[in-house]
């Protein structure tokens, strides 16, 4: 394998007339990749706090999410019961063990049954918490760790996820920036999922239709309360 | 390899005019991409920026590639994770077997990707014992039909509901004969049945790239149906086939060029999922793969590098060139005769299989610039089949009649003097010829044109000798 990475490599140089980068060059890139330089920052997304949150539900209502705003996180388990009364789903959940939502007065809601942990396939409905909200395109973002299983955002039918409105943040770069103050410089978590909206496919015919392996359902309950400036 | 067919365009192309079936299916192309990319790139006033900064973002990368895929491979092996550097198809497709004979693979889910067609992996793996599984639901039907796809985003859109719902009956024996399949949601719901048994099943996860992040040594992928999400999350081992050109500096080069892909390709502000994946499970993690490989494929792109032919590799596989091409429009993705087709396949197909085999597609074009002025990335796509035109006539490849009548109008517009009574007689023998109808019905050396519509005959006098007697 290291014979076809030189001769890679070697026909790259090649290719572009030159050897290995002189020191300059790559100290330019260096400066590069540690300063990373932004593009053209979508004006739509650059307002104040409550716009911004605004204009995230609207966009995730536009790309077929639900979205229920409730005062204060221990309004969360009311919000949940309701949904699923309303929708005629079960009231049984499978909730990330991250404590932001696993430690939500559940009990003040008896009749939702409870269980923690990653999906195998067998829940229809599951909760977790989002890292940040984008409100320039109404999209979520959720990370991979032990408290918050990648399955529970894909195997279940209906998938809801907890967000907070100090959250929301108006472009993908800041939300960038928020993932590194919390992973560091250049470390991802395994798995970063940005979701906007409910799985769907056009495949057949062009024609518009939602559910495809992913949840059917992408219900966001937005709880505000604190303002982030 | 795929089948090739692609020497055999006019014939194909002949054939998908005649198919009402696929003349049907491709109405939906012009009704449904170009309208709603034009609504997305409308409603964003930076577009058109975010398209000049994806293209420098692109450019810089490939001007520094060595550098950038060093620092990928870097990454990706601090995170856990293997990065195995494979010069063509055949040695990706034996890399992907060895990895997958590594757990005695029987199932292979698969999420779309175009390099994963462009190096034959599905035949490939088949014929060695771990069956593939597609899982985009385009995907999965043309694999049930054996069939390429025909488009880069939506591979099965040469086909109609009925023709889908024929393959199901098909493939899917244990179920019901009598049940409906009329409509498309029933459809869906009986792939995502039947796949997601599959998903819980595979041993490996085989996804596409649509970029590789070298700050973080990250893969992403973009889809609307999360298949790509279950088919590298399940399974004990993900694999990552991608090509060189892939890979991006830093995730607020990702940012920008995700801006312009969704909005290209369907018309979305934002594909459903974008999903960034960097090694394997992390200690402590309850789900994931074990094991994260990256098979980094050049095939031809090292060379490209070097050729007329660079920019394109700054295609992001949106597939907006070819909803707007006329040719494309006319006869589906079939009829180019290998992976990629459109205005991208005639400049990529002869680049990685050679203008011997793929001369026709470069012709088959108006140049009516339309791919060009749509291209997120700026791909000057006209420019490059010109110069597949250029070397398919230097390398004597072009037909002998274009050749021979090229040499005859070139001996007289080497003598203008000689070009002048020349021009003068032919407009008048022609005017004569046509008669009072002032037009011909055939015409010798011209068939090609008059079998369908007739020939308007000159007035009588040529350009050059309105154009002397009108200055005086």
């Amino acid at each position: 394998m290291s014979d076809a990475r030189r001769q890679i490599l070697g026909n790259v140089r090649r290719s572009l007339k030159r050897d290995t980068l002189p020191a300059d060059s790559q100290a330019a890139i260096e400066r590069r990749l540690a300063e990373p330089p932004s593009g053209p920052i979508p004006a739509r997304g650059q307002l104040a706090p409550p716009e911004r949150v605004a204009l995230f539900v609207k966009m995730a209502e536009d790309a077929a999410c639900t979205v229920t705003r409730v005062p204060t996180p221990d309004a969360v388990p009311a919000a949940v019961a309701d949904y699923l009364a309303r929708e005629n789903l079960p009231a049984k959940l499978r909730v990330a063990p991250d404590p932001a939502v696993a430690d939500l007065p559940w009990s003040t809601r008896p009749l939702l049954e409870i269980s923690k942990g990653r999906s195998d396939g067998h829940d229809e409905v599951s909760l977790t918490p989002a890292v940040a909200g984008i409100a320039e395109t109404g999209t979520l973002m959720l990370t991979s760790g032990s408290e918050t299983p990648t399955t529970l955002n894909f195997l279940p039918e209906t998938h809801i996820v907890v967000l907070r409105a100090g959250q929301v943040v108006g472009a993908l770069e800041q939300a960038w920036t928020e993932l590194r103050r919390r992973y560091g410089r250049g470390t991802m978590p395994r798995t970063v999922n940005l979701v906007t909206g409910p799985s769907r496919s056009a495949d057949i015919e062009q024609t518009l239709q939602m559910g495809a392996h992913g949840p059917r359902r992408l219900h966001i309950i937005l709880v505000d309360g604190e303002a982030n400036p | 390899m795929q089948a090739v067919t692609s020497p055999q365009f006019k014939e194909n192309a002949h054939r998908a005019l005649a198919d009402a079936q696929l003349q049907r299916a491709l109405s939906h192309v012009k009704k449904n991409f170009i309208e709603r990319r034009a609504a997305a790139a409308a409603r964003l006033p930076e577009f058109e920026a975010l398209r000049d900064a994806a293209r420098d973002i692109k450019n810089h990368v490939l001007e520094n590639l060595d550098f950038y895929l060093e620092r990928f491979e870097q990454k990706v092996t601090a995170a856990g994770g293997q990065v195995h550097w494979c010069a063509d198809a055949e040695s990706a497709r034996q890399t992907v077997l060895s990895i997958c004979r590594s757990v005695n693979a029987r199932t292979v889910t698969k999420g779309k990707t175009m390099v994963g067609e462009e190096i034959g992996i599905n035949d490939f793996l088949e014929a060695n014992g771990a069956v593939p599984v597609e899982t985009d639901l385009g995907e999965y039907i043309i694999q049930l039909r054996h069939e390429p796809p025909s488009h880069i985003i939506a591979p099965a859109i040469h086909l109609n509901k009925e023709q889908v719902a024929d393959a199901f009956r098909a493939a899917h024996t244990d179920l019901d004969p009598q049940r409906s399949l009329a409509e498309a949601q029933t459809l869906l719901a009986e792939a995502r049945g039947k796949l997601r048994d599959r998903f819980l099943a595979a041993d490996v996860g085989i996804t596409g790239a649509n970029f590789l992040i070298a700050e973080t040594g990250t893969s992403v992928i973009v889809t609307n149906e999360g298949n790509g999400d279950l088919t590298q999350i399940l399974p004990r081992i993900h694999i990552v086939l991608a090509t060189l050109e892939k890979v991006v500096p830093t995730l607020e080069d990702t940012a920008t060029i995700l801006r312009v892909l969704a909005r290209s390709a369907t018309g979305q502000e934002m594909s459903v999922y974008t999903t960034f994946s960097t090694g394997p499970r992390r200690p402590g993690d309850v789900d994931g793969p074990e094991q994260y490989h990256v098979v980094l494929i050049d095939n031809g792109r090292s060379r490209m590098l070097g050729s007329e032919f660079r920019e394109a590799l700054r295609c992001i596989r949106c597939g907006a060139c070819l909803n707007h091409c006329p040719i494309y429009q006319a006869v589906g993705g079939h009829a180019y005769g290998w992976v990629y087709s459109g205005p991208i396949g005639a400049v990529l197909d002869p680049a990685l299989l050679g203008v011997e085999q793929a001369g026709h597609l470069p012709n088959a074009s108006t140049f009516c610039g339309r791919c060009e002025s749509v291209c997120p990335m700026r791909i000057p796509l006209p420019k490059m089949m010109r110069h597949w035109r250029e070397q398919e006539f230097e390398r004597h490849l072009s037909p002998a009649a274009v050749r021979s009548g090229l040499r005859l109008w070139a001996f007289f517009a080497r003598r203008p003097a000689l070009y002048r009574i020349a021009a003068g007689l032919g407009a008048r023998l022609l005017k004569l010829w046509g008669g009072s109808a002032g037009r011909m019905r055939s015409l010798p050396l011209a068939s090609g044109w008059t079998a369908h519509r007739d020939m308007p005959a000159p007035e009588g006098r040529t350009f050059q000798q309105q154009w002397a007697a009108r200055r005086r």
